[in-house]
């Protein structure tokens, strides 16, 4: 059957990956390529790199990240991250690129979805979802990283964007990234249990039972994170490990 | 001569198949071609695919490639991956087109309301490692039963002669996943995003020879 998929997450800024709290202050957690390495030998089922750079003068810096992995790594790699325009996207797979992660772009404009998918295939579109809660099972969706509400409901807007053609949600708690209490399992049910296509959970990881947590009770397809994989506290085939010891479908 | 000609019709990421075909066969001069000459002269052809089939078999015809790629399926080493499996069959229900009716069949999609063993909702696509029972076909060699490849697709291959399949996968039923006949063969996964396995079966590829 088919596995449900580990994905580290890196984020990466100034040619470094960074890894916050919250969407704040960034802890140094080494070069890309090197821990993108690391996780492939460890058995990570796809990684994801967020550039998560504001300005657009260190943007080469990503696209130069991306082909050595590429080069490299042989497992689905997915990049987000300042993604405008149907050309960012191709640039991006231009580089190595196997998915392109479109989020503040997609609310903007939600025919750069339709368009991407369009020319490049659902199966090359995530739409990333920054989630907050406000309100007993109501959760808004922000952006501008975090930092700008659209008075969007999360569940809804998912549903829009599988409309439009995105190949899978990368869902992120906004509530639960950086603090290591676990995955928002609420939202995570309700936005997997409204899509036909996969859900990523992501936001909050703190140990290994979290990540069993977002597939039996979450629903979730595949399960990021970060923090936990970069700062050593586990490695990728122990999470493995410890998913199949509790009846998960992993790749060993 | 070029050695392997990866057929570049536009559609997808072609970048993955070159930098893993390189990776088996560093010394082998690999080129990404929509160049029917190219083709027609390569040692070897690879026939890669992503995204909707009928925007792929438009553009193999925009850009002349149908009878190249025609060619080549009859009499060199040539393999096909995701669409450009689907693209071989006779039929697709995606926006019910014609193939290249290389192989006899047709391709449909999953159902929307599959679930697994435990109850749960299977998700369509079909997106992420799911294990291979494979042949005994040349091509894997090397390669353990069972084997987990990447996978992501919404419809899948029924071909007319069982003979050709060779291999399947569950989500939750069997689907043909590799079929092979003589110079051909073509899979469903990608070998190129497949770490270990699918650089191996990429490693066959490079050295086969029908």
């Amino acid at each position: 059957m088919l596995a449900k998929r580990i994905i580290p997450c890196l984020d990466v800024t100034a040619g470094r990956v960074v890894k916050g709290v919250s969407f704040v202050e960034l802890r140094d957690a080494g070069d890309p390529v090197e821990i993108a390495r690391r996780y492939d030998e460890q058995g990570a089922d796809e990684l994801t790199f967020l550039d998560i750079t504001a300005s657009s003068d260190d943007r080469g810096i990503i696209f130069r990240i991306i082909e050595q992995v590429a080069s490299q790594v042989f497992i689905p790699l997915t990049v987000g991250g300042g993604v405008r325009e149907v050309g960012d996207v191709r640039n991006l797979l231009n580089a190595g690129a196997d998915k392109v992660s479109i989020n503040t772009s997609a609310v903007l404009n939600p025919q750069l979805v339709a368009d991407a998918a369009g020319r490049y295939g659902s199966q090359c579109i995530v739409v990333a979802i920054d989630a907050k809660q406000t309100g007993a099972n109501r959760w808004e969706v922000f952006t501008h990283g975090g930092r700008r509400s659209t008075g969007l409901d999360a569940v809804e807007w998912a549903k829009k964007m599988q409309q439009l053609g995105a190949g899978e949600i990368l869902l992120t708690s906004m509530d639960r990234d950086g603090q290591k209490n676990g995955f928002d399992l609420a939202l995570t049910r309700a936005v997997t249990d409204a899509l036909e296509i996969p859900v990523i959970a992501s936001g909050g990881v703190g140990n290994l039972q979290h990540l069993v947590d977002g597939v039996k009770l979450g629903g979730a397809d595949a399960v990021l994170a970060a923090s936990i994989f970069h700062f050593g506290e586990y490695t990728v085939r122990q999470a493995k490990e410890f998913m199949a010891q509790h009846n998960i479908e992993v790749r060993l | 001569m070029v050695d392997v000609a990866v057929v570049d019709y536009g559609m997808g990421n072609l970048r993955s198949v070159e930098q893993a075909l390189r990776k088996v066969s560093p010394d082998a001069e690999i080129v990404v071609s929509d160049d029917p000459g190219v083709i027609a002269e390569a040692g070897r052809v690879v026939f890669p695919g992503q995204g909707a089939m009928p925007d792929c078999m438009r553009e193999l015809d925009a850009r002349g490639l149908r009878d190249a790629v025609l060619m080549a399926a009859r009499d060199k080493p040539f393999l096909g991956i995701c669409i450009g499996l689907q693209m071989l069959f006779e039929h697709s229900s995606e926006g019910n087109v014609a193939g290249l009716g290389v192989l006899r069949g047709e391709v449909v999609r999953f159902a929307g309301d599959m679930s697994d063993a435990q109850g749960s909702r299977l998700k369509v696509p079909h997106m992420g490692w799911n294990r291979v029972r494979h042949g005994d076909h040349v091509l894997w060699n090397g390669i353990e039963q069972n084997s987990r490849f990447y996978f992501v697709h919404s419809y899948y291959v029924l071909p007319q002669d069982p003979s050709l399949v060779q291999g399947t996968s569950d989500y939750p039923q069997p689907f043909v996943c590799a079929m092979s006949r003589d110079n051909l063969f073509a899979v469903q996964f990608h070998p190129e995003k497949s770490q270990t396995a699918g650089l191996k079966l990429l490693q066959n590829f490079v050295h086969w020879n029908p």
